[in-house]
Formats: C-alpha cells, sequence, structure tokens
C-alpha cells in the first residue's frame, strides 16, 4: 500500500531528513523500460515518484526533458499509458505523483482524470503551468478523490502570490529554486534558500526544491533548509547517455544512492 | 462543446473571453504579467504615452495608410465593391509594427533594456527588431529552422537591424516551438528581458495588449469607408494566424451588428488531408501557450502540427478572443486552402497592381467567396495586412517562374 504524501515527509522529518523526490517521463525510453528506471530509483531510496506526463509544447522544461519527451511520444506514450505506469510503480509499494502540463488533464476530462488516477494508487498532481485562478473545477475533482494539488511558487513570487497558491496546495509546496527551466545547473540558485524561506513563514505545508539539482553535495545542501528534494533532468540525462537499459537502470541506482545519501546529510 | 474544467463564472474573470484567454503559465511569468498588466494599465491612462505613440505611427510608420479602392480585383469579387485597408504600406511592410511600436514604448516604461520575440513569416521579427533598433535596446528573435529556410530574406533583415537570430529545431520547427523557445528564454530573463509577443495569443494580458494596439486598423478604416462611400460595410474580411491584424480590423466595427465579420485561416493542402492550420474548421477548445483557446489537438490534448504555404498562418492556435467570437457567431471563419489563396494572390496581383503577402491573400480569397455570396451591391473591407516581397521566391517556385530568367 502506497502512503500519503504527508506521510512521507513526516516519517522524512522524523529520521532528520529530507524527502528525496525523482522524476521521470511515463513511456522513456519505452512503457516498461519507465517502469523499471522508476523501481530501480524507489529501490535506491527515491521516497516520492514524480512520473511526467509527455506533453508536446512543455515549455517549462530544458534540453534534456524535451529530448526525453519527444522520445515517450514517438513510442506511443499516451495519458492512459501514465496512469498505467503510476498504478505499477504504486503496486511495487510507492507514492506516485504525475507532473502534467494542464491541456492534456483537461482534454481528458478534469473529473475523469482525478478519479482514474485516485483508482490507479496515485497520491497528487504536480501542474506547473495551472495557476489557482483557473483551478476552481481541478480543487473539486482533487478534493472529490482524495488527490493531492501541488502548485509552484518561484523566486519572483510575492509573499501575497506565494500564500494564494500555498492555500489551494495540498501534500507539498514546490518551490522553483531559479529562474529558468528544468535542467542541471552546476549551482543550486541562491534564491532558493530565500524563497523557502518566505514560503515557511506562510505556509506549514512541506515545501520542496526543484530544477538544477542533479548532485548528492547539492542534494546535501538544499536538505539543509527544504523538507524535499527534486531531481529529474540529472536522471533523464543519464538515461540519455546509456547505451542501453541496463546500464540506464544502473545509472540511475548510482545517482538514486548519491541523492539519497545527500538529503541525509551525508 | 462543454468543457469540464472551466470555471462557470470564468468570463467575469479579468484576462477573460467567455470561457477562453486566462493564464495557464509557470507561477515564475506572473510576477512579469502582473507587472506588464500595470504599465500597460497606467500607460492607457497616461495621455503623453497615447501621444508618443500616435506620434511614432505618423512620422514613423506612415499612418495613416489609405482604404484603397479595388475596382478590377472586385470583378473578381462578383462585382462587390471592394476596399483594401493597406497594412502593407506600413514601415517594415505589415501590420506588425503597430504593436511592436506599442510594447516597445511600454518596454522602456518598465525599465528593461532587452526584447525577445518568436516570428514565423518573420514579419514580426523584423518589426521588433526595427523597433528595438529605433529605441536602443538590444533584439534576440526566435524563429523556427524550417521557416528561418522559407524566409530567408526576413532573417537577413533582422541581422543587418541588429537583431540576433536563434533558429529553432525542437518539435515541428516552426513558429509553435518558436514561441515555446520565447519563452523558455523569458522565463529565465525576464528582470531584464519584455517578451513582445506578436500576436493576439498566449496568456492575459497578451491579447488584450496587442490587440488595442491594433485597434488603429479598424478606426481609421471605419472613418475612410464613411468619407468614401457614407454607410457601414457589408463585411470586413481578414486572414486569421494568431489573429491580430484580424481583430484589428473586426475592433472598428465589431459594435455594429450589420457588419459581417469575417476570419479566413490557413486550409493548407486542404482540411480533409489533414495538412492544414484550421482551428476553427478542424481544432478544439485546449489550452496553448498560456491561454484557452481552440486548438489542433489530438485526443490526448497533444498538439498536432500544423501546416500552410503561409508561414505567418502556419499556427495551432489562434487568439483566445476570435474562440468567443466563433462561439457567439458574431464573426465567422472559413478555411482557405493553399491553392485558392494564391489563386487570389495572382489575381490582386494581377488586377491592382499589388503584390500581396501569402498571409493576406488568404483574405483576399475569402472576399473573393463572399463577394460572389453577396452580389454587386455588397461593400467589403480587405485587411491587407502585408506586402508580398517576402513571399517572391515562394511563388515563383507555386507558379513555375524560374529565378534569374531573363
Amino acid at each position: 500500500m502506497t502512503r500519503p504524501l504527508a506521510e512521507v515527509f513526516a516519517a522524512a522529518r522524523a529520521e532528520g531528513r529530507s524527502a528525496l523526490i525523482g522524476y521521470l517521463p511515463a513511456g522513456f525510453p519505452s512503457e516498461a523500460g519507465a517502469v523499471a528506471l522508476i523501481n530501480a530509483m524507489v529501490e535506491s531510496g527515491v521516497d516520492i515518484v514524480e512520473v511526467g506526463l509527455p506533453y508536446s509544447d512543455p515549455l517549462m522544461d530544458g534540453p534534456d526533458i524535451q529530448a526525453a519527451v519527444d522520445i515517450a511520444l514517438r513510442g506511443g506514450a499516451t495519458t492512459d499509458v501514465v496512469l498505467d505506469t503510476v498504478a505499477r510503480v504504486a503496486e511495487s509499494g510507492a507514492s506516485a505523483v504525475v507532473m502534467s502540463y494542464w491541456n492534456p488533464i483537461e482534454r481528458y476530462g478534469v473529473e475523469r482524470f482525478a478519479g482514474r488516477l485516485a483508482a490507479a494508487g496515485g497520491q497528487g498532481v504536480i501542474t506547473p503551468d495551472l495557476t489557482p485562478e483557473e483551478a476552481g473545477p481541478w480543487i473539486d475533482a482533487t478534493t472529490t478523490h482524495g488527490m493531492d494539488r501541488i502548485f509552484l511558487v518561484a523566486p519572483s513570487s510575492t509573499d501575497t502570490r506565494i500564500a494564494t497558491v500555498a492555500a489551494v496546495t495540498s501534500g507539498f509546496l514546490y518551490a522553483a529554486s531559479t529562474m529558468g527551466v528544468t535542467g542541471a545547473r552546476t549551482e543550486v540558485s541562491s534564491a532558493a534558500p530565500e524563497l523557502v524561506g518566505r514560503a515557511r513563514a506562510l505556509t506549514d505545508l512541506p515545501i520542496a526544491v526543484g530544477l538544477g539539482v542533479s548532485t548528492g553535495a547539492q542534494a546535501r545542501d538544499v536538505a539543509s533548509y527544504a523538507d524535499g528534494v527534486i531531481v529529474g533532468s540529472a536522471f533523464v540525462r543519464r538515461i540519455l547517455q546509456a547505451p542501453d537499459l541496463d546500464a540506464a537502470v544502473a545509472a540511475v541506482r548510482s545517482l538514486a544512492e548519491e541523492l539519497a545519501a545527500g538529503v541525509r546529510g551525508r | 462543446m462543454a468543457i469540464d474544467s472551466v470555471p462557470p463564472d470564468a468570463h467575469a474573470l479579468p484576462g477573460h473571453f467567455g470561457p477562453y484567454g486566462g493564464r495557464f503559465v509557470p507561477e515564475a511569468l506572473t510576477a512579469a504579467l502582473d507587472e506588464l498588466d500595470a504599465a500597460f494599465e497606467a500607460a492607457l491612462a497616461d495621455p503623453a504615452f497615447t501621444t508618443e505613440l500616435a506620434d511614432l505611427e505618423r512620422t514613423y510608420t506612415g499612418r495613416p495608410n489609405p482604404l484603397t479602392p479595388a475596382l478590377r480585383f472586385g470583378e473578381l469579387c462578383g462585382g462587390a465593391r471592394i476596399y483594401l485597408k493597406r497594412e502593407d504600406l506600413n514601415h517594415t511592410g505589415s501590420h506588425k509594427i503597430n504593436n511592436v511600436l506599442g510594447q516597445s514604448l511600454l518596454t522602456r516604461r518598465m525599465g528593461k533594456a532587452r526584447v525577445i520575440a518568436e516570428t514565423g513569416a518573420g514579419q514580426h521579427g523584423v518589426a521588433t527588431a526595427t523597433a528595438a533598433a529605433l529605441m536602443g535596446l538590444e533584439c534576440t528573435v526566435y524563429m523556427g529552422l524550417e521557416d528561418t529556410r522559407r524566409q530567408a530574406l526576413n532573417v537577413a533583415r533582422m541581422k543587418l537591424l541588429g537583431a540576433e537570430v536563434v533558429p529553432v529545431t525542437a518539435g515541428s520547427q516552426t513558429l509553435k516551438d518558436a514561441i515555446n523557445e520565447a519563452m523558455r528564454d523569458w522565463v529565465t530573463t525576464v528582470d531584464r528581458t519584455h517578451y513582445v509577443l506578436g500576436t493576439v495569443t498566449g496568456p492575459a494580458p497578451f491579447p488584450r495588449m496587442v490587440r488595442h494596439f491594433h485597434e488603429v486598423i479598424g478606426r481609421e478604416a471605419r472613418e475612410q469607408v464613411l468619407a468614401a462611400e457614407g454607410r457601414l460595410p457589408d463585411a470586413v474580411v481578414a486572414c486569421v494566424g494568431g489573429g491580430s491584424n484580424a481583430i484589428g480590423l473586426f475592433s472598428g466595427f465589431i459594435d455594429d451588428p450589420e457588419v459581417q465579420l469575417r476570419g479566413y485561416e490557413a486550409g493548407g493542402e486542404g482540411v480533409a488531408t489533414g495538412r492544414h492550420a484550421s482551428r476553427f474548421a478542424a481544432g478544439s477548445p485546449g489550452v496553448l501557450h498560456g491561454a484557452r483557446t481552440y486548438v489542433m489537438q489530438d485526443e490526448w490534448g497533444q498538439t498536432l502540427p500544423s501546416h500552410s504555404i503561409s508561414a505567418g498562418l502556419d499556427y495551432p492556435g489562434v487568439g483566445p478572443e476570435h474562440s468567443w467570437l466563433h462561439d457567439t457567431g458574431r464573426a465567422v471563419y472559413e478555411p482557405v486552402d493553399d491553392a485558392e489563396a494564391m489563386e487570389a494572390f495572382a489575381a490582386l496581383c494581377r488586377t491592382e497592381g499589388i503584390i500581396p503577402a501569402i498571409e493576406s491573400a488568404h483574405a483576399l480569397a475569402g472576399a473573393m467567396r463572399l463577394g460572389r455570396e453577396l452580389g454587386p451591391e455588397a461593400l467589403i473591407i480587405v485587411n491587407l495586412s502585408g506586402r508580398g516581397d517576402k513571399d517572391v521566391e515562394t511563388a515563383a517556385r507555386w507558379f513555375g517562374i524560374e529565378l534569374g530568367e531573363s
């Protein structure tokens, strides 16, 4: 049985560490390949899996995730494939959320999507381009089906805005560490601790930091002030560089272990 | 069709047109859009801004441009009386300059030093590069790789004007992907950069703001037709890619229910072939590039590639206000395919001595259709949104004219 996000964060906190959140798109490099890679992540210390819903116009994503999503779409990764992937990940006991741009959810039907995700054993959805102003029916549907709604804040968000976003968010608040798109960076922006500090004063939600984290050392640094560390592009890049699926699984394991040590301050 | 994700009171929200429009953007852009909205409102309330823009329109763009009677072309439109609104005579060769001058003035008011833009046919990129040179702003233009090939002349123009042109190799390598890339730049550099979006799409306040800067088209056309004919036209006609030239012309007549508003979208190789850019004929409501609007998409909400002989109409989305005008029936949209547009292109060249942009040729084809339907008593204004210099190579190829032949 998969655990709700609140429990995952509480358990990590009880261990005196941050939660590790790993992203991979469904269907990348294939439907079965993605499941194998995600399972490897979870076995190697990832606490929450973000299953990406591949979308044709990923305008918040950098080149690595764009390339991965292209491969997934060409391989036929539909919304139903994403939900199946969540179901298989949840069967193995991992807590899974979907990360999706808004149009595929709207097209699927918000009520239907929230219901199917709940049935698949998912815990919630990250919606990077949905604003609270447009989210009314989504809030109703996710409430009905007990799905967490994860919205984002950014360094440019005012305190008023952070409060508005946090008021409709559940599970955890996603703090984008930098003004920019996804992608591994050599340094995590100095804006991140400032943003997390401001958000702390405005909400009791766990706060996870994403964008730009790619190494154990960066994870350790972010874990010193955030409740969760989100890593996506660094996993994707290693898979893109791997010659085959076995090598990709090995690369994912080694990175997940490094990051898991990082969030434990090691 | 019912959309279960639309709040029932959506039309009451700012930045919406009925259920369409709104803001679907990464949170990092919210502050910039709020800043832009505030700067736009402040500018509207400031007579100095209006005066400065009007002066530039007169002394730089060359406004007002004429409303030209097209008598010989009218004979091919069922004998209807046709007038051409001559946006092609503006500096830089299209209506795009209207919006760009307004947004560049706003950029200066916001204290930003750099502008970026997307471009399809290159007209908006050229206009942005022009305004950036005029106002001393840095300029980067994103253009799909395929478009840089079919509009090589405009790439050279932008470079001559001092802009950096970035070919976009992602996705379908056309306008849609250029917008994605411009958005990615903007989210990274927003503290010193303004994104001069080139049409009435995108997140609020872009659709309303870009429309405002093009309303001059409709204002002039209305005044000019009343002076020439003593009455309002029966119809006003424009091509619709994102829909900025159309909304500019329509805005002058939208409150006159007796004036038909007609928009013509790209039918490409024919709507039935799937290779087209007909959002209303073959799309459905969805969210693309920050707004809810009609989108060409598959059953999963993935954007479908668009096709048109005209790079400027080759876009799978459309301005949200057009979606609302479509649903309410106030405006009527029809596809015009490549062949019909090129027939109208040739017709205008031969009857009036005016080479239109291929985008505008779609509106001319619409006028030929509509004139034959309405008959010789009809009075129709066609927005000649741009000139065809950039399209000479494409047209020569279409008509089998060998370049370099003497």
